[in-house]
C-alpha cells in the first residue's frame, strides 16, 4: 500500500483556555474524495486549517503528501490546491483573467481554457467575475484550486448557501476531480452533501471524531435500529398493551413509540394482539432513521462542550 | 516561472486591476491632478514671499508629493486590509507565489503610478502654468522620487499591518495623512503657516519629501539639488515603516 496523502495523530489545538480540537486520528489515501463533516463550532475549520498549514497545532503529528504543514515550502504549495471557506474574488478580472493569473504562480499549470470548462464556466469565461452567481464564484474559486493540478484539494465547505440547483453543479464539479485522479478532502456540515460524494466520512462533534468509514458504514450500525411509533386506540389504555411490547414502549399522552433491533417480533405481537382485540393501531408508523438523523443523534450527543471557535 | 518572471506576472495583473477601478483611478490619479488645476490657478500669480517663488512654481512640487503618497502609502493601506479581510491574500499565501514576489508586484505598480503622476503634473505644470520642468536638478528629483516611493510604499505596508479591518482602513489612513498635508504646507503655502506648526510637521516624513523636491523645482537653486537631509529623514520613516511591516503584516482574516 502506497504512503497515505494525509496522515493525523493525537492532533490537539487549544486556544487560551479552550480546546477545539481534542485528539483526532484520520487517514486519508490517494484518489481518495474524504468528507470531514461536523456542525459549527466541532473543531472542523480548525482541524483543516492546520492540515493546510495556515495554523500551528498545539500536540499531535500531522504529514501532508509527506510534509508537516507547519513546514511547507514552495514544492509543498506546487501539489496542494485550496478552495477556502470565504475568499472573495479580484471583481475587475475576469474567470479567465483569475485563473491565467494563478497559473502563472505554478510550475507546471493545467491548461487554462480546459480547466474554466471542467468548472462550466466557457460561457461565463469572459464576464466581469463580478457578474457571476454565487455558485459560479464558487466554481471558480475550484478552478483557481484545480489550476496548478495539485495532487491534493482542500474544499472547505463548498456549497454552503448554496440553493439546489447551484449545489448539484457544484457536485458534479467535484464528482468530476474524482475522474481526474485527485485526492479531496471535503469539509462540511451537509450530509447528503458527504454521501453523493465521499469514499469515507469522519464525523466530528466537539473536537473529537465520533464516527468514520463510508457513508454506508457510518449510517449502517444506526440504521439497524428501526423506530416504530402509533397512538394508543380509543378504549385502550398502557397496561392493556402485550407484555413485550409494554416492556420497551415509550408512551407520552397516547403517543407510542420504541426502537427495536429486530422489529418484526415487536410488530407481530402488536398485530396479533390489535386484532384480536379488534382494534386499529392509528398513525403506525415503522421507519429506519435517516443518515441525516444518524448525523443529528452523533452531534447531538456531544453538543454543549462544542461551543466556541469552529 | 523564475522570480523577475513571477514579479512582472503578478505586476501586469496589478495594473490591469488597478486601470479597471474607477474609483482607484479617481482617488489615486485624478484627484491630484484636479488639486493641481485649483490650487495652482488660484495662487498662479500669488508669491510665496519667504520663498520668492509664484504660486505654480511652488504647487507642482506640492501636489507631486500628494501624488506619490496617493499612489503608495494610501493605496496600499486601503486596499490590502479589504483584500486580507476579503480572503484574497489568504489564497494567494496557500499558492507557491513568494510573498516578496506579491510585495514587489505591488511596489513595481505603485512606481509605475508614481512615475506616470510625475509626468503628468510636470506636463501640465510646465504646459498650462509655465513652470520650468527640472533639467539640471533631474538626477536629484528621480533620486527624490525612487527614495520617497520606496519609503511611502514601506510605510503603506506597515499601516496595513497595523489596520485591523477593510472598514478602519480609508479612515485611519486618510486621518493619518490629510492633517499632515496641510501642517507640511502641501495645501496651505508654508509662508502661511506659524514656525511652529512646521516644526510639528518636521518630525514626519511628508514635508522632508516635499522639501527635497521643491529644491529639484526652485529656481533658485543652484547646483544638482540634492536635499539628503531630508531624504535621510524618508528613508528612516521608510526603513521604521518596513520593520513594523515585516514584524505586523498578516495575510489572514482575524
Amino acid at each position: 500500500m502506497t504512503d497515505p496523502v494525509i496522515s493525523v495523530e493525537g492532533l490537539r489545538k487549544s486556544y487560551d483556555d479552550f480546546e477545539a480540537v481534542r485528539g483526532i486520528d484520520l487517514e486519508v489515501g490517494a484518489g481518495e474524495i474524504f468528507a470531514f463533516l461536523g456542525p459549527n463550532g466541532a473543531g472542523k475549520t480548525t482541524t483543516v486549517e492546520i492540515l493546510e498549514g495556515y495554523r500551528v497545532r498545539s500536540a499531535g503529528e500531522v504529514a501532508v503528501l509527506g510534509i508537516d504543514p507547519q513546514h511547507a515550502d514552495r514544492a509543498w504549495r506546487n501539489r496542494v490546491g485550496f478552495v477556502l471557506q470565504e475568499s472573495r474574488l479580484v471583481p475587475e478580472l475576469t474567470p479567465r483573467e483569475a485563473v491565467e493569473q494563478y497559473a502563472g504562480y505554478y510550475s507546471s499549470p493545467r491548461d487554462i481554457d480546459e480547466t474554466v470548462n471542467l468548472v462550466g464556466l466557457s460561457e461565463k469565461a469572459n464576464a466581469r467575475t463580478s457578474t457571476l452567481s454565487g455558485g459560479q464564484r464558487r466554481r471558480l474559486d475550484v478552478a483557481l484550486a484545480l489550476i496548478g493540478d495539485p495532487a491534493l484539494l482542500f474544499l472547505d465547505e463548498p456549497t454552503t448557501g448554496f440553493d439546489p440547483s447551484a449545489r448539484r453543479q457544484a457536485w458534479d464539479v467535484i464528482g468530476g476531480l474524482r475522474d481526474l485522479g485527485k485526492t479531496v478532502f471535503l469539509t462540511t456540515h451537509y450530509m447528503d452533501e458527504a454521501q453523493a460524494l465521499a469514499d469515507r466520512v469522519a464525523i466530528i462533534s466537539a473536537g473529537r471524531i465520533v464516527a468514520t468509514g463510508s457513508p454506508e458504514d457510518v449510517g449502517g450500525d444506526r440504521e439497524a435500529r428501526t423506530e416504530i411509533s402509533f397512538r394508543l386506540p380509543a378504549g385502550v389504555r398502557s397496561p392493556d398493551l402485550p407484555e413485550p411490547v409494554r416492556a420497551v414502549a415509550r408512551i407520552d399522552a397516547g403517543a407510542v413509540s420504541m426502537t427495536a433491533e429486530d422489529p418484526v417480533p415487536v410488530l407481530r405481537d402488536l398485530t396479533v394482539w390489535a386484532s384480536e382485540r379488534g382494534v386499529g393501531l392509528p398513525d403506525l408508523q415503522v421507519r429506519r432513521p435517516s443518515l441525516e438523523d444518524v448525523y443529528l443523534e452523533l452531534t447531538r450527543q456531544t453538543d454543549g462542550a462544542g461551543e466556541g471557535t469552529g | 516561472m523564475s522570480g523577475a518572471a513571477l514579479v512582472l506576472h503578478q505586476f501586469r495583473f496589478d495594473q490591469k486591476i488597478f486601470w479597471r477601478n474607477p474609483a482607484a483611478v479617481f482617488f489615486t490619479a485624478l484627484l491630484p491632478l484636479i488639486f493641481l488645476f485649483i490650487l495652482a490657478s488660484v495662487f498662479n500669480d500669488a508669491d510665496i514671499s519667504t520663498l520668492d517663488v509664484k504660486g505654480a512654481t511652488y504647487y507642482v512640487p506640492a501636489i507631486l508629493t500628494l501624488a506619490v503618497i496617493s499612489a503608495t502609502t494610501v493605496k496600499l493601506a486601503t486596499n490590502l486590509p479589504a483584500e486580507r479581510e476579503a480572503g484574497q491574500l489568504k489564497r494567494v499565501r496557500g499558492t507557491p507565489l513568494p510573498p516578496a514576489a506579491f510585495v514587489a508586484g505591488r511596489v513595481g505598480n505603485s512606481l509605475v503610478i508614481t512615475l506616470i503622476m510625475v509626468v503628468l503634473v510636470s506636463v501640465i505644470g510646465a504646459l498650462v502654468y509655465g513652470v520650468t520642468i527640472p533639467t539640471e536638478t533631474l538626477p536629484a528629483l528621480l533620486v527624490t522620487l525612487a527614495v520617497g516611493a520606496f519609503s511611502f510604499s514601506c510605510l503603506g505596508f506597515a499601516l496595513a499591518a497595523v489596520i485591523p479591518t477593510e472598514d478602519a482602513a480609508p479612515a485611519v489612513t486618510n486621518a493619518t495623512v490629510l492633517p499632515l498635508y496641510f501642517l507640511s504646507g502641501v495645501f496651505i503655502p508654508e509662508d502661511e503657516l506659524p514656525n511652529g506648526i512646521l516644526a510639528f510637521a518636521d518630525v514626519f516624513p511628508i514635508r522632508h519629501f516635499f522639501e527635497a523636491l521643491f529644491t529639484a523645482w526652485d529656481p533658485h537653486t543652484t547646483g544638482a539639488g540634492f536635499e539628503w537631509g531630508h531624504l535621510a529623514v524618508v528613508a528612516a520613516w521608510g526603513l521604521a515603516g518596513l520593520v513594523v511591516a515585516v514584524r505586523f503584516f498578516r495575510w489572514e482574516p482575524r
